[in-house]
C-alpha cells in the first residue's frame, strides 16, 4: 500500500540524517513484533489536517464521536486544496488497513453524502482492532487525483 | 502508544515474578492496562442492541413460544432433534463435540447463543444477519433438524395455534398443504414445494418466518452472565488497586498476557471477548470433511440469503441495514475466515474451532503461539513463542471467564 511506503521512505530519510538511534530502535521493534511495519512517530497521529501525498489536497476527518472499535459509525471529512478552498465535487474511496497485521477493514465504507463546503459524509466504517490503522483517501478533483493516508490510533 | 505495548507489559511480567512472594500482592496495572481490562468487563455490555428485522424480538409472548419450540423436537424429520439437542442449556447452549449431530452430522461445531443479539452476524461464517434468519437454517438442513416448512406449519397449527395467533394473527388454512414440502434437499419433499400455488407457499413461508421470530425472541433474553474475572475488574475499577483472593497470580498473569503478549485482545475485545468479525488464524483443515473457505462463502450467502435484512420477510427498513449496505464480500482476506468466538465459558466449550479440530484450551493456546501456516488463505497469526509457563497462565485465565456458578 502506498501509505506504507511513504512511511518508510520517512524512515530512511531519517536514518540518512544521522538519526540512527530511531533506526536501530525501529529494527529492534521489528524483530519482536515478527512483522515488517512498523508505525511512523506519534507526531504522525491523528485526525488531520493533513496533507495529501502529492500536496494537492489538505483533508481532516471530523467524527461526530470519537473513533471506537467494534462500532458502525459515520465520520465527515473536508477537504480542501493546497490554498485552503474547500474541495466540493471530488471522486473520493476509502480504504483502511492494519500494516501490523496485513488486514483491512472489515466493512466497505464510502461517500454517502456531499454536505458542501469541503465536506464529505463516510458511512459504514468499522473497525475490528485496536491498535495502528492507516485510513487512506483517494481524491479525484479538479486539482487532479492524489491520495492521503492518517495513521490513527484506535 | 497501544502498538508498542509489548515491552512494558513483560517488564510488569518479569517484576511481577521477582514480587511474586510478597504478602500484599498488588500487580499494578499501568493506566491503560486498566482501561484494557475495563473494556472487557461485562459492566461495558450496555443494553442489547435492537432487532429492526424482528418486531416481536423483544415481546415477552413471542420468547415464551420461542421458548417451547426451542425444546420442541416434533420440528425434526425423525421426532428427535430441537434446538436444545445441539445447543443444550445445561453445557453453556453447546454440545461438547466436535461436529454437530442432528438427524446427521454437520460439518461444524455448534455454537453458544449467550449474546448472539448482539452480533451482526451469525454461523461460523456469517451468512445469516439475524437470530430469526440463523434459526430457520438449521430447520432446513438435511443433517439437522432435517424437515420443510409444511411441516413444521402443521406443527404450529395442530401443537401452538392459539398461542401463535394471539400473536401473529390467524394461521393459513394448511388442507391443502402437502406432509412434508418446502425448498429443501430432499427431492420429494421440494417437488412438493414447487407444485404448491405460490400464494400458498408464501402463507407458509410466512409461518415459518414467524416461528424463527419466536424462536429469536427467547435466544434474545440468553446473554452472558457475570464471571469470575468480572469480579476482578470490577474490584480494580471500584477501589483501583488489585482485588485480593479473587484471581490467583497465575490468573492474573494470564490476564497481563492476553491483554499483552499474547495479542489476544486483537480480536478477542471488548465485554464480548470477540469484536464479531472474521479472522483467518491458521486453523487445520479438518480431516475428511470438504474444504471450508468460511466466510469467503458466508459475505455472498448473506447479501442473496431469502431471509436476510433487506428481504420481504424482515421487518426492518432498507436504511436499516447498514450491515448489508456496507459488507466485505470478495477478497483474499475472506479466504478461510471464521468468526471470532466469545471467550465467556470458553472453558465449558471444549472441543475448539469451527470443525472441533482442537480438543482442549492448552492446544489452543499452543495453536497461538506457533501460529502455524494457513492451509488456504493467510493466517494473521504471528509467533508469540510463549514459554510453557505463559501458556498455563493464560489457560488459568480464560477458566476465570465462566460463570461463577458453573466453575
Amino acid at each position: 500500500m502506498k501509505g506504507k511506503r511513504i512511511i518508510r521512505s520517512r524512515i530512511m530519510v531519517a536514518a540518512t540524517m544521522g538519526v540512527t538511534v530511531l533506526a536501530v530502535a525501529a529494527c529492534g521493534m521489528m524483530a519482536m513484533m515478527g512483522t515488517g511495519a512498523e508505525p511512523p512517530a506519534a507526531e504522525e497521529f491523528g485526525l488531520g489536517p493533513r496533507h495529501s501525498a502529492q500536496g494537492a489536497y489538505v483533508a481532516q476527518i471530523q467524527p461526530a464521536a470519537p473513533l471506537a472499535v467494534r462500532k458502525m459509525q459515520s465520520v465527515n471529512i473536508r477537504i480542501t486544496d493546497a490554498q485552503g478552498v474547500p474541495v466540493d465535487g471530488a471522486a473520493i474511496t476509502v480504504d483502511g488497513r492494519m500494516p501490523q497485521h496485513g488486514h483491512g477493514l472489515p466493512t466497505r465504507p464510502r461517500v454517502t453524502r456531499a454536505h458542501g463546503n469541503g465536506v464529505y459524509q463516510i458511512d459504514g466504517l468499522r473497525f475490528n482492532m485496536g491498535g495502528w490503522w492507516e485510513f487512506r483517501l483517494v481524491i479525484a478533483g479538479q486539482a487532479g487525483a492524489d491520495s492521503v493516508t492518517f495513521n490513527l490510533d484506535l | 502508544m497501544k502498538t508498542t505495548r509489548v515491552l512494558p507489559v513483560l517488564s510488569v511480567v518479569v517484576l511481577a515474578s521477582v514480587a511474586g512472594a510478597a504478602a500484599a500482592w498488588d500487580r499494578g496495572w499501568t493506566d491503560e492496562e486498566m482501561e484494557t481490562i475495563r473494556s472487557l468487563w461485562i459492566g461495558e455490555l450496555g443494553p442489547l442492541p435492537e432487532d429492526p428485522t424482528n418486531r416481536f424480538a423483544t415481546d415477552a409472548r413471542a420468547a415464551e413460544l420461542g421458548k417451547r419450540l426451542f425444546f420442541d423436537t416434533r420440528l425434526s424429520s425423525n421426532g428427535a432433534v430441537a434446538c436444545a439437542t445441539c445447543h443444550d442449556p445445561e453445557r453453556a447452549f453447546q454440545d461438547g463435540i466436535a461436529l454437530a449431530r442432528g438427524v446427521g452430522t454437520t460439518d461444524r461445531r455448534t455454537m453458544p447463543i449467550a449474546g448472539t443479539a448482539r452480533s451482526p452476524f451469525l454461523f461460523w461464517d456469517g451468512r445469516k444477519d439475524s437470530q430469526w434468519a440463523q434459526a430457520l437454517g438449521p430447520l432446513e438442513s438435511p443433517v439437522e433438524h432435517g424437515g420443510d416448512r409444511t411441516r413444521y406449519a402443521h406443527v404450529v397449527a395442530r401443537a401452538y395455534r392459539a398461542e401463535y395467533e394471539a400473536l401473529f394473527g390467524s394461521m393459513p388454512t394448511l388442507d391443502a398443504a402437502p406432509a412434508s414440502a418446502g425448498p429443501v434437499a430432499d427431492p420429494v419433499a421440494r417437488a412438493a414445494w414447487d407444485a404448491m400455488d405460490a400464494v400458498r407457499r408464501d402463507e407458509v413461508t410466512q409461518v415459518f418466518v414467524n416461528l424463527g421470530k419466536a424462536i429469536a425472541a427467547y435466544e434474545r433474553t440468553v446473554d452472558h452472565e457475570p464471571s469470575r474475572f468480572d469480579r476482578y475488574a470490577e474490584g480494580l475499577m471500584r477501589d483501583g488497586r488489585t482485588p485480593e483472593h479473587v484471581l490467583s497470580e497465575d490468573e492474573e498473569a494470564g490476564l497481563a498476557l492476553f491483554i499483552g503478549k499474547g495479542q489476544c485482545t486483537n480480536c478477542h475485545n471488548g465485554p464480548q471477548f470477540t469484536n464479531n468479525e472474521f479472522h483467518n488464524t491458521g486453523v487445520p483443515a479438518a480431516p475428511g470433511l470438504p474444504n471450508d473457505v468460511g466466510r469467503f462463502a458466508g459475505a455472498e450467502r448473506v447479501l442473496t440469503d431469502e431471509f436476510n435484512c433487506r428481504s420481504r420477510w424482515s421487518d426492518a427498513r432498507p436504511e436499516q441495514c447498514s450491515e448489508l449496505e456496507f459488507l466485505a464480500t470478495g477478497g483474499h482476506e475472506l479466504e478461510r475466515a471464521f468468526k471470532v468466538p466469545s471467550l465467556r465459558e470458553v472453558a465449558d466449550r471444549a472441543p475448539y474451532m469451527h470443525a472441533g479440530q482442537i480438543a482442549t484450551m492448552e492446544d489452543v493456546v499452543d495453536h497461538y503461539s506457533r501460529a502455524p501456516q494457513a492451509p488456504a488463505g493467510h493466517t494473521e497469526l504471528r509467533p508469540l513463542r510463549l514459554s510453557a509457563r505463559e501458556k498455563a497462565q493464560l489457560v488459568a485465565f480464560l477458566r476465570a471467564l465462566s460463570g461463577e456458578g458453573k466453575e
